[in-house]
């Protein structure tokens, strides 16, 4: 088996963030903030990749892509 | 996550929608939405607004998320794009302002009360029914009026884009939301 485990994390497509919030409201471990009313950013530390904030995303700028830890 | 005070605002937001068929001068608390989140952006520099208190985004997000009346589709491209975002802004301005000139007509003397609500800037609704008298000045009812128009109007437009595409779209080209999100930009910079 490779040792390589690949993990799902939330990719914010910052230019076009309203920073509206609704991510923020749906994230069950408190995973992603609105930066200075500007932008939403994913706290990569705590972020599972469940992908409530993509779903949510009214201007869907929020994808879960893999990365290898 | 437990719920707060602030998420029950959208009982707020109805009832303000439902006052406004019965007397128009309710219309006038609407300026709570505009110079409310407009503070919190000046003073603190966040979309607090947006973010917890917006009762017209719960409104949205119960109807098209909890009550399923949305299709859940991605908004198209060029809703979200700085083009579309900063043109309707500009145009929600210019109607607001040609809403206050008109209000400035009748306060001055030149032009009779309209007692309509106009929706979508465009179609005139009659809504003699929801006007008795006012104690002030005409005026004071046309601002009435022409605000609960611009609330009418930008509900209707929500409700739209909610079925069509997320709960929430209207978020996406919300000029008080594109405005606040302004002011954060340059108070940021600085």
């Amino acid at each position: 088996m490779s040792s390589i485990r690949k993990k799902r994390k939330a990719f914010v497509e910052q230019a076009d963030c309203v920073a509206c919030g609704c991510c923020v409201k749906v994230c069950p471990l408190g995973a992603i903030r609105i930066i200075s009313g500007i932008m939403a950013q994913v706290d990569m530390e705590k972020c599972v990749g469940c992908g409530k904030c993509a779903k949510e995303c009214p201007a869907s700028v929020i994808a879960v892509k893999e990365v290898t830890a | 996550m437990k719920k707060q005070w602030y998420d029950y605002l959208w009982i707020l937001s109805l009832t303000y929608l439902i006052l406004g068929f019965f007397n128009i001068m309710f219309a006038w608390l609407g300026l709570i939405c505009f110079f409310v989140p407009l503070l919190i952006s000046l003073i603190k520099g966040t979309k607090g607004y947006c973010n917890r208190y917006c009762g017209r985004g719960q409104l949205f997000g119960l109807l098209g998320g909890t009550f399923g009346l949305s299709r859940k589709k991605d908004i198209p491209k060029w809703m979200k794009s700085k083009w579309f975002r900063y043109g309707f802004l500009i145009f929600f301005f210019a109607m607001f302002f040609l809403m206050l000139w008109n209000t400035y007509l009748v306060f001055a003397g030149a032009r009779d009360l309209k007692e309509v609500v106009t929706l979508l800037w465009t179609f005139k609704v009659p809504w003699h029914w929801a006007y008795h008298g006012t104690l002030i000045h005409p005026g004071a009812a046309q601002f009435a009026f022409g605000f609960y128009s611009v609330m009418l109007t930008s509900t209707v437009l929500g409700l739209i884009t909610m079925v069509l595409f997320k709960p929430r779209s209207w978020c996406v080209y919300c000029p008080m939301g594109t405005m606040t999100q302004i002011i954060c930009k340059i108070k940021d910079k600085k």
